[in-house]
């Protein structure tokens, strides 16, 4: 997103808006992949899953909050019999669509359709600039079936589809491959912040990205302004100047996430009874929530800076990620378990052994026989 | 390299592009462009007001005399060129 943010427009962004600026919209747990990192512990369909019908009343809720575009992710939201007619519902209700997707399901048919769609655009998730890398995280075939997508879509001319990476301690060295990857394709790139959220709550110490990996990464994206992060990074901005973006965390003031079965979290990294707000299901729908919830109140007022206040890089970092800290037991008004000063790792190691708050299995298929044991 | 080959020009008429969309908000609009999807925020009710009846004065200045004070019109002028450049507004 291109905004010049000053600090009075951070400000005011902080107190929220009249409708979310990014609203991630999980359309269902179901998925054909389980990936180790994955937000949401996707896998199985759950039974209360919106219907066709309740769906498209919160599209037409989110017409009447002149939300611009909805991502809809999952899951892999496009084994849901009714994506479609949901995409085509959205659009025509002025409500663009950005959809991330695996690929298993973008045959060349599908591909020539979506080319010829406006206000759709694609997200191809990928891991890694070879089978090897990607494979680890998001399982046997995954890297095939995700460039065969990306054969399609640009065989379909759908122009700059984007390619999704989430970046992490082993593909960090890969980011020029993963670069030249997009531009051959005419795609643009994204690099998000892997979260030790959902299932990445088990793989998150393995994966993620060490200091170094980190500090490379802020000089990486500081040389490119044009490949996305969706504000991933802003935990950097304490390296020096800040990256491109808001740099803050949006949670229930900017963003917001609505998952398959209606319940409405601050922001897609916290799915947990803390941070739920209320169900779509609820009187007075997603709107009431957006604008009343005790959570978004309270998540919009000013927060303390903590343990962090004395810290010359608050204003830069702001913190960090509320998500980050929260699933790895660190206090919220502490510091990032990345904070590049390092007061992360100091803060974790001074914890007291004791429970981490936990995701939760979600709807993580069960584990299959010889697999391993949660 | 759009915005080089735009020549803005506060004598003629201007109009918010047809692919834009304005909400408004607690610090003035956010606007979203539908074709390149590019979000803006639009930092004063006044701005947002001015871009979006522009295209029913003759002219952008006509359009500021209207209701901008005097002393900040160059200000809004210089806002309204960068809108310009980045498609948001368009000669029409």
């Amino acid at each position: 997103m291109s905004a010049d943010a000053h600090p009075r427009l951070a400000d005011q962004l902080k107190g929220g808006l009249g409708a979310p600026i990014c609203l991630t919209w999980e359309l269902t747990y179901g998925c054909n992949l389980s990936c180790i990192h994955c937000l949401s512990s996707s896998g199985r369909r759950d039974p209360r899953e919106l219907s066709t019908a309740e769906a498209m009343a919160v599209f037409d809720e989110l017409h009447d909050l002149q939300v611009f575009y909805v991502n809809i992710g999952g899951g892999e939201p496009t084994i849901r019999a009714d994506f479609y007619e949901l995409v085509d519902y959205s659009v025509s209700r002025g409500v663009g669509v950005k959809f991330s997707t695996n690929g298993t399901t973008i045959s060349p048919e599908r591909a020539r359709r979506l080319a010829g769609s406006d206000h759709v655009d694609v997200q191809v998730s990928l891991d890694g600039a070879d089978a090897a890398t990607n494979d680890a995280v998001r399982g046997a075939g995954s890297y095939a079936a995700a460039r065969r997508a990306m054969d399609h879509l640009a065989a379909a001319g759908f122009g700059a589809f984007k390619i999704s990476v989430v970046f992490t301690r082993a593909n960090a060295g890969q980011l020029d491959e993963l670069e030249a990857l997009a531009a051959g394709y005419g795609a643009e790139l994204r690099l998000t912040r892997l979260r030790p959220s959902g299932r990445g709550a088990r793989s998150w110490a393995a994966l993620h990205p060490t200091r170094d990996q980190q500090i490379a990464l802020y000089h990486w994206l500081r040389d490119r302004p044009a490949v996305l992060t969706g504000d991933s990074f802003f935990h950097l901005s304490a390296l020096g100047e800040s990256l491109p973006g808001l740099n803050l965390c949006g949670a229930g003031r900017v963003v917001c996430l609505v998952d398959p079965v209606g319940d409405v979290y601050a922001c897609p990294f916290v799915v947990h009874p803390r941070f739920r707000a209320g169900s779509v299901r609820d009187p007075g729908g997603f709107t009431r929530i957006w604008r009343r919830s005790g959570l978004f109140v309270e998540l919009r007022q000013p927060s303390s800076a903590g343990a962090c206040a004395v810290c010359g890089s608050y204003d830069a970092c702001q913190g960090g990620c509320m998500a980050a800290k929260f699933f790895t037991g660190l206090p919220l008004d502490g510091p990032d378990p990345e904070c590049v000063e390092g007061h992360g790792e100091a803060m974790l190691a001074s914890l007291p052994a004791g429970p981490v708050p936990s995701p939760g299995a979600g709807h993580s298929a069960p584990v299959s026989f010889g697999g391993r044991r949660r | 390299m759009r915005g080089l080959l735009i020549d803005f020009d506060p004598q003629a008429r201007y109009r918010l592009d047809g692919r834009v969309a304005l909400r408004p908000e607690p610090f003035g609009a956010l606007a979203y462009h539908y074709g390149d999807r590019r979000l803006t925020f639009l930092r004063s009710a006044l701005l947002a007001e001015v871009v979006r009846d522009l295209g029913s004065h003759p002219s952008v200045d006509a359009a500021l005399e209207a209701v901008v004070p005097e002393a900040q019109r160059p200000a809004y002028r210089h806002a309204l060129e960068a809108l310009a450049r980045s498609g948001l507004i368009r000669e029409c």
